[in-house]
């Protein structure tokens, strides 16, 4: 298989704070893979560097494009990741409040010249999420919780990424609403979608992972398919509260 | 008598409009009170005298020249005295702001040196407008409007200057790169995340409020018929003004409180002539009283998230 994304040896520093310490993975085409652990284990560090919000790290971060093309990440501006092909829809959603909900779908399309195909993602989107297009005029803020979270994938998806990076989708939404969201982003990955999935959630990410990482205090503790973690004791008493 | 004032304080508002839209701009998207601006506002006036009065080349083209010429002296500030500054506090670009400011004022002093020098106006613009011909004068007489001297300048300036106030609204709520303005504001890091190249988004709006200001400082230099280095600084801190007033990160919010403020100027000497000595006066006491009584300005919004 096509190894996509291929981090090795990842650290992270903030100010003294060691926050990554050699992490390492990997994501082959099509997979969804994701990374749990606490608050604090270095997910989102490891996310964001990707992404390239987080600068000055060490080790390497190589990614595939599209055409088979091998590109070294390292330090590149985050305006560069959309270009290649990685987009993320970032922790607490981010929407912006301020401007209309197709106005923030359109923004996640900036990179793009290819008007009607641009417009025929936009109309992907609001399939997807058709509680977007009955809110498309209205502004971001005033979307609940789900919406904004849907709104934030969604914006994700316009820049038609092959590697959709997701981070903490779950947080602050309602049980019910974890299940719907989660079930939309299986069927992403259904149509073709190479998905790195950053979670609290253990369980339910575990659940439609292909492959997991379990992280603590910044480095990785165990990893596996997603079905091995979720039988794996440690992960079990630790994450899954069984 | 009041439509030659109504005039009068229409072009000096929708100047003080068009200047404080460049200090709206840059500080919704940097909260960067960008000193500078007075001065490319200077930079625009100086730049069309020498082009159509030293060099003598036409009108059209000196302003051309002379606009084009300001907005890159505004592109060069952001790039020298702004951009190295974005990751550090913002009381640094503060102080920065401060420094070019001072840096242009005593740069014209020395390179235009420090005398006024007088704009000759061109004929077309300064022959009174034959309005005994178009309104009979007693029709004048009949409505109390009196005998009225106006000159085309006087209906150019705030005409031109609406148009291109609807201009810049059309780009940044029409456009690409608008969209892309009207995020940063909010959120820099979100937009950079969405493929926008933010410090091209942010020179561009450099460029937009320097082109805005040199206009305005051609038109200040046909009204007030003479340039020198320090024209910039009142102008500058009203139209600031006229900003704050007008709710500062909103255009539409600028342009209004510029257009309230030159009509409290002129109004206020026109009724109460002994009190002209007090006019520049009136703007602070305007700032002051608008602060303490709705602090987000007319039009401005109070930056509230959903979380």
């Amino acid at each position: 298989m096509q190894i996509v994304l291929d981090v090795q040896n990842l650290n992270i520093w903030y100010g003294g704070i060691h926050a990554v310490k050699g992490v390492s993975l990997s994501i082959e085409k099509g997979d969804i893979v994701t990374l749990i652990g606490a608050n604090g284990a270095g997910k989102s560090s490891t996310i964001r560097a990707i992404a390239g919000l987080v600068k000055g790290y060490r080790g390497t971060i190589q990614y595939t494009d599209a055409g088979g093309t091998q590109v070294q990440l390292n330090n590149r501006p985050p305006e560069d990741m959309v270009r290649m092909g990685i987009a993320l829809s970032p922790e607490g959603r981010r929407i912006l409040p301020h401007l209309t909900v197709e106005e923030n779908l359109r923004l996640g399309a900036y990179s793009r010249k290819d008007k009607a195909e641009t417009a025929s993602d936009m109309e992907y989107v609001y399939n997807l999420f058709p509680r977007l297009r009955e809110r498309r005029g209205q502004k971001g803020g005033t979307l609940s919780g789900g919406e904004q979270q849907m709104l934030a994938v969604g914006r994700a998806l316009m820049s038609r990424p092959d590697l959709l990076m997701l981070d903490e989708p779950s947080l602050g939404l309602a049980p019910k609403l974890v299940g719907e969201v989660f079930g939309i982003i299986r069927e992403i990955n259904r149509q073709g979608k190479t998905i790195l999935l950053v979670e609290q959630n253990a369980l339910a990410a575990l659940s439609i992972a292909n492959k997991a990482y379990v992280l603590e205090v910044g480095a990785t503790a165990v990893s596996g398919t997603g079905e091995e973690l979720l039988q794996d004791p440690r992960v079990r008493d630790a994450y899954l509260g069984a | 008598m009041f439509v030659q004032n109504f005039f009068n304080a229409l072009g000096l508002g929708a100047l003080y409009g068009l200047i404080a839209v460049g200090y709206t701009m840059v500080y919704g998207i940097l909260r960067l009170i960008n000193f500078a601006h007075g001065d490319i506002f200077m930079l625009g006036a100086y730049f069309v005298f020498f082009a159509t009065i030293q060099y003598k080349l036409p009108w059209a083209l000196g302003v051309a020249l002379a606009i084009g010429g300001a907005t890159l002296c505004g592109l060069l500030v952001d790039r020298i005295a702004y951009r190295p500054l974005r990751g550090a506090p913002r009381i640094s670009a503060l102080i920065s702001a401060i420094g070019v400011s001072f840096f242009l004022q005593n740069l014209g002093v020395v390179v235009f040196t420090g005398m006024p020098r007088a704009v000759i106006r061109p004929r077309e613009l300064t022959n009174p407008l034959p309005i005994k011909d178009i309104i009979p004068l007693e029709f004048l007489q009949a409505g109390r409007i009196g005998e009225v001297r106006l000159i085309p300048l006087a209906i150019w300036v705030p005409v031109v200057s609406f148009l291109l106030v609807a201009v810049l609204l059309w780009i940044v709520y029409k456009t690409k790169p608008g969209l892309a303005m009207r995020a940063i504001s909010r959120d820099i890091e979100t937009t950079r995340l969405m493929g926008v190249s933010v410090d091209r988004v942010i020179a561009l709006t450099f460029a937009l409020g320097s082109a805005l200001a040199a206009f305005a400082g051609i038109m200040w230099a046909l009204r007030y018929p003479r340039v020198e280095p320090f024209m910039g600084v009142i102008p500058g801190f009203k139209a600031f003004i006229a900003a704050v007033f007008g709710g500062i990160g909103s255009i539409p919010g600028a342009m209004i409180g510029g257009l309230i403020l030159g009509f409290v100027e002129i109004m206020s000497v026109a009724f109460f002539p002994h009190l002209s000595g007090y006019r520049d006066a009136f703007a602070f006491i305007l700032l002051i009283f608008i602060l303490l009584v709705k602090p987000t300005g007319l039009l401005g919004e109070r930056m509230e998230e959903k979380i």
